[in-house]
């Protein structure tokens, strides 16, 4: 018994590797996988004030530019509501609950954001408090940025567009086609469209905007155009690369979405044994 | 160890780990080449350090980095590779005669041919088990490899210009 206490005594720091690599490897899987809970990540208060810290000092440097596109937002919408305002000798018409607000908007700053890695996440600085809810669609001015993963009291933990772990149901503008849009870890700029039938006439330069299907984004929103179909790589779908209309090295302020709806879509679902896999 | 050098590594891990976090985490050099200063602290410990201290050393400053990071894990589990592997490559690697013991593994003391084969290839072992992780079932092998040694190449310049700026030689005539 000695002779096996004392083995194991002149492997302890073997052994200690061992047991450290695989908690590492347990703190991997469970952070990776989409419903499992974070223990730690940037949500943290210490870990968010650091963050935001920083970010309140390099943000500083790209007033000028993130002011200008507001400005540039502010007037598109401006035309917009002037579209939509009634003039004061039309008739109302009472909306019925087919125009009732299925989505509410809000916005966050970026705090912290990554995008050279396979898995790219984002910090926010708003949480719960503010009625972040994991779940959230997150999109800017150009396109869409990612998907809320978990919140803490003031900050929020994001899944990036470029986490090849985000699949966001999507289709080309033109030929109401939909697919899935999905990140392959490679380049920033670009990502791969995936489920497109090969009879379908894609080409480079349609459009693809988010088709509404997940509940998670209202339809419309831009994600990117298409650079490349290549029809050879797959015998059933074809091989759509697409350019993304987000910079995603300059993402600042972002548009958080908010279905009201989605609980009774999910137990409807639920009820109809429909497996939504987008 | 006595209590001043305690307090030097502690006060370097902690401000080497800060820039890191601060300056250095969205740092890519053409995209593929990324900086993991914080290993500095890490291999410059003081040789005679026992194992166990420094895998544990090792897997908290990784683990303390991942968090700002958002790769839970990933930093702790190739750091604490780092930190199994060091003893055993500073035995291979050993001059003659073995280290003094106020020796420590840094630029100033060893020379820089001595340091650049001390540190890259630790520094590689560390960059294949984190870009391993973190490209799991998406890339290739060969993406891997190359930002993996691209890196290593990065971090090691890196490491021996700081210290070349700012580590003082302390062996003074006696």
């Amino acid at each position: 018994m000695l002779r096996i206490l004392q083995f194991l005594y002149s492997l302890r720091s073997f052994l200690l590797f061992v047991l450290l690599e695989v908690l590492a490897i347990g703190l991997i899987v469970s952070n990776n996988s989409p419903q499992g809970a974070a223990f730690f990540n940037s949500s943290n208060a210490v870990i968010g004030t650091v963050l935001k810290t920083r970010s309140d000092i390099l943000d500083f440097f790209s007033f000028a530019q993130a002011n200008e596109t507001l400005i540039l937002e502010n007037a598109l919408l401006l035309e917009q509501i002037k579209a939509l305002k009634q003039e004061p000798d039309s008739l109302p018409i009472p909306l019925d609950s087919a125009f009732e607000a299925q989505f509410q908007f809000t916005g966050a700053r970026v705090i912290s954001n990554s995008l050279r890695f396979a898995q790219n996440h984002l910090t926010l600085n708003k949480g719960s408090k503010d009625g972040i809810k994991p779940g959230m669609g997150i999109f800017n001015q150009d396109g869409i940025v990612g998907r809320v993963k978990s919140v803490s009291e003031n900050y929020a933990v994001a899944i990036s567009l470029l986490n090849t772990g985000l699949l966001v149901s999507s289709k080309i503008k033109s030929t109401e086609n939909f697919g899935s849009v999905n990140w392959d870890g490679i380049n920033s700029k670009q990502a791969k469209m995936l489920y497109v039938p090969r009879h379908v006439k894609a080409q480079a330069g349609d459009t693809i905007v988010t088709s509404g299907y997940n509940a998670v984004f209202p339809e419309g929103i831009r994600i990117g155009v298409i650079s490349v179909v290549n029809p050879a790589s797959d015998p059933n779908y074809l091989d759509i690369l697409i350019d993304l209309s987000t910079d995603f090295s300059r993402v600042n302020y972002v548009y958080l979405v908010e279905n009201t709806q989605i609980v009774e879509l999910d137990s409807l679902h639920k009820k109809s044994e429909v497996v939504n896999e987008f | 160890m006595n209590f001043k050098n305690f307090i030097t590594h502690t006060l370097l891990l902690l401000l080497l780990a800060l820039i890191q976090i601060i300056f250095l985490k969205n740092l890519a050099l053409f995209g593929v080449a990324f900086c993991f200063l914080y290993l500095l602290g890490i291999l410059n410990l003081p040789i005679p350090i026992s194992h166990v201290p420094l895998i544990l050393l090792s897997f908290g400053l990784g683990l303390a980095v991942d968090v700002f990071y958002d790769t839970i894990g990933i930093h702790a589990a190739s750091a604490s590779l780092m930190g199994f592997l060091r003893p055993y490559w500073l035995k291979a690697i050993s001059p003659t005669g073995g280290y003094d013991d106020s020796a420590k593994p840094n630029l100033p003391e060893m020379g820089i041919g001595w340091y650049i084969s001390y540190s890259l290839p630790m520094i590689f072992a560390f960059s294949l088990v984190f870009f391993t992780a973190d490209q799991w079932g998406t890339g290739g092998f060969f993406g891997v490899l190359n930002k993996s040694i691209l890196s290593s190449i990065f971090t090691v310049v890196l490491a021996i210009i700081v210290q070349l700026l700012f580590f003082k030689r302390r062996r003074e005539i006696r």
